[in-house]
């Protein structure tokens, strides 16, 4: 008991790390793509989960918001308008595949686990103060991350709304139906 | 941070409100055709110039600006000009081809003017953060152009494979910009470069970090091993699309890549003149033996980019002040060169489809003397012969590569330089010495566009000029030399 309540923080993170990978291999293991799904929000939660463990609130918040809600929204979205149960698994395409997604998976485990023995286990972890203080101050991990945000990062976070705007622009000009003249009288592009 | 900070950064914001403007502007006036609406892109293209000039250079050595996120220095100043000036040819050699092809043009504009904007970005970054930010506006608005012609399906495909390899390499990008903030805690350059500095770094971690940013960048530069999206992405963008993509986001994606290792990571040379030897040589090799094959003009000339890369890169192994403006000057040069190249292979049309086949150039000098005579400077130009631009490129590239001790590398690019003149004058041999009416096809045809013809024409007077006159090009390039950490 006294080990459990010593070590509580450890174990605790530990079973979330447990169900994070368990939920994240879910996602591609389960043949129904709806199962698929719920086993990706619930790893999104996990991650949550173990972002409050480092005490980054805010992050955790965000990532239930964005990913856990309107993300995973927006793939329901698309299972239920296609009809999943009438497409055929293309099982050569895969095939082919198969080999290459195997290896460039294994690279990156290599990778990560490269940098996780070289890096994290050489240096051990800090204590997360660095998630809520600015300049030496200490204030809360939300005021941290806005205080970073709009004053020495205002330049990344602007840019980044342009690269939504060309996001959106992109989704339009793939989404309409004709080369885009429709409304000018111009009818469809050439098909040739 | 006060309002005085964001002076320098106004060239910037002037080209996002342009593009939001071009691309509002874009639903009433499509009716018009595409001319008005690139007409509007290229003033304010030019507007932004003028900013630049007034405001956004420095006045007394590299300025940083935004909390250290944005340098403005000569370096920036350099590609972004060159930056304006191609996108603005690729513009007006797009204005017809759009009408032609029936696709609406505000978007187009809209999409060339954010890519712009996350180029500026991403030479002016002094931050790992700000860097790939830009990096990735500029990305993600050119996978937009490439698949811009979405009824055709070459273009879908291009687009799809840049999309996701790009996506793949940003991915190991970030990875080794996360390594490095992990060892050195930072993510501004000049603390991770004075960080390295004095300290003998054996950080296994840290040369991953680098290893990696530099695979990302070999990417986006298309340098052999990670060039297989170039030759059909390059095929099936539309081709003003494609002349852009060959020149600006490659010039750019070279100043990061100069930025970083010949500034930043400059004292772990020991470390990676390795591997961007190895790149430099297998992408000379490999681009330009592969480009003797190719049947279609568009794929011939997205090796021979692949192999220009390589050549680029052997500035970088150099290492040296050299070495840099050799880079710098040889990336004005090919600009001009390969947009003029693939001008006329917009302009050439065959029995209404593009004239891409190099059969199309058949017969072409006695029918179209002044055009066939362009494209032989082009050509000269890119496979580096004397009275072209090209040649004085690659000197200051062979003298400063030599000049560092890699003597093996020079003569692989030298060697190569002449294999590239197999490729290149197949079209030439084509243009005056095959009768292209003697197959009993109809001959291609050369479109008269004025505004392309405009735009191959400035190419093709630079090509010669700086050719013949390169000392101010040369003296602009050295002034880039004052940049953060070089």
């Amino acid at each position: 008991m006294d080990f459990l309540i010593a070590n509580f923080a450890e174990i605790l993170f530990y079973c979330l790390a447990f169900l994070t990978v368990a939920s994240a291999i879910g996602v591609v293991a389960f043949k129904s793509p709806v199962h698929a799904a719920l086993s990706l929000l619930f790893c999104f939660v996990m991650v949550a989960a173990l972002f409050l463990l480092r005490h980054a609130e805010l992050l955790a918040a965000v990532q239930v918001l964005v990913y856990g809600g309107g993300i995973m929204v927006l793939f329901l979205f698309v299972i239920m308008l296609v009809n999943v149960k009438d497409l055929k698994l293309e099982q050569v395409f895969l095939s082919g595949i198969a080999p290459l997604a195997v290896i460039g998976g294994v690279l990156l485990g290599v990778l990560i686990a490269f940098g996780l023995v070289f890096g994290v286990l050489a240096s051990g972890h800090g204590d997360g103060t660095a998630l809520r203080s600015v300049d030496g101050d200490e204030i809360g991990n939300t005021e941290a991350i806005g205080a970073v945000l709009y004053t020495k990062y205002l330049v990344p976070f602007e840019v980044v709304s342009v690269v939504l705007l060309v996001a959106m622009i992109a989704a339009i000009v793939f989404g309409r139906r004709s080369a885009g003249l429709e409304g000018a009288g111009g009818g469809g592009g050439k098909t040739s | 941070m006060s309002l005085a900070d964001f002076v320098p950064f106004l060239p910037e914001i002037f080209l996002a409100v342009a593009g939001l403007a071009v691309l509002l502007l874009g639903i009433p006036m499509g009716s018009r055709g595409s001319r008005p609406i690139i007409a509007i892109s290229i003033g304010a293209l030019a507007a932004t110039a003028v900013l630049i000039f007034l405001v956004g250079r420095p006045t007394a050595g590299p300025q940083l600006i935004l909390g250290d996120m944005l340098v403005i220095d000569q370096f920036a100043v350099f590609f972004k000009v060159l930056v304006l000036i191609a996108s603005a040819l690729a513009l007006l050699m797009a204005s017809g081809y759009l009408d032609r092809a029936g696709y609406s043009s505000g978007e187009f504009a809209a999409l060339i003017l954010f890519a712009d904007l996350g180029m500026f970005v991403m030479v002016s970054g002094a931050n790992l953060a700000s860097l790939y930010v830009g990096l990735e506006l500029m990305a993600l608005s050119v996978y937009v152009l490439v698949g811009y012609f979405k009824l055709e399906v070459k273009s879908n495909e291009g687009a799809v494979k840049y999309f996701v390899l790009g996506a793949a390499s940003s991915a190991v990008l970030l990875y080794g910009i996360s390594l490095i903030y992990g060892t050195t805690g930072s993510l501004d350059l000049e603390t991770i470069r004075s960080s390295l500095t004095g300290v003998p770094h054996q950080n296994v971690l840290l040369m991953l970090g680098i290893v990696l940013v530099a695979f990302g960048m070999l990417f986006k530069v298309a340098a052999v091993p990670f060039h297989v999206w170039t030759p059909d992405a390059y095929e099936g963008a539309p081709t003003p699309v494609t002349a852009f993509i060959s020149v600006a986001p490659k010039a750019v994606a070279f100043a990061m890549f100069l930025r970083l290792f010949a500034g930043t990571f400059a004292s772990e040379v020991d470390h990676w003149w390795m591997l961007l030897w190895i790149a430099s040589a297998a992408t000379m090799i490999y681009g330009n033996v592969a480009a003797l094959t190719q049947d279609n003009v568009k794929r011939m000339l997205a090796y021979s980019s692949i192999a220009h890369a390589g050549y680029a890169l052997m500035g970088l192994v150099a290492a040296s002040d050299n070495g840099t403006w050799a880079v710098l000057m040889y990336m004005g040069v090919y600009t001009f060169m390969n947009l003029g190249a693939f001008g006329f292979v917009i302009l050439l049309e065959s029995k209404g489809y593009a004239g891409e086949r190099i059969e199309d150039f058949a017969g072409l000098a006695r029918r179209h003397p002044a055009a066939a005579a362009g494209m032989l400077i082009f050509m000269l130009g890119l496979a580096g012969i004397p009275p072209t631009a090209g040649f004085m490129g690659k000197l200051y590239l062979w003298a400063a590569t030599v000049e560092a001790g890699y003597v093996v590398l020079a003569v692989i690019s030298v060697i190569m330089s002449a294999v590239s003149l197999y490729y290149y004058f197949r079209s030439v041999v084509q243009m005056y010495l095959k009768d292209g009416e003697a197959e009993g096809e109809a001959a291609a045809q050369m479109l008269n566009d004025r505004w392309t013809g405009t735009a191959i024409a400035v190419c093709a007077v630079l090509t010669l000029v700086i050719g013949l006159w390169p000392a101010p090009l040369v003296g602009w390039a050295k002034s880039g030399l004052s940049a953060l950490g070089f």
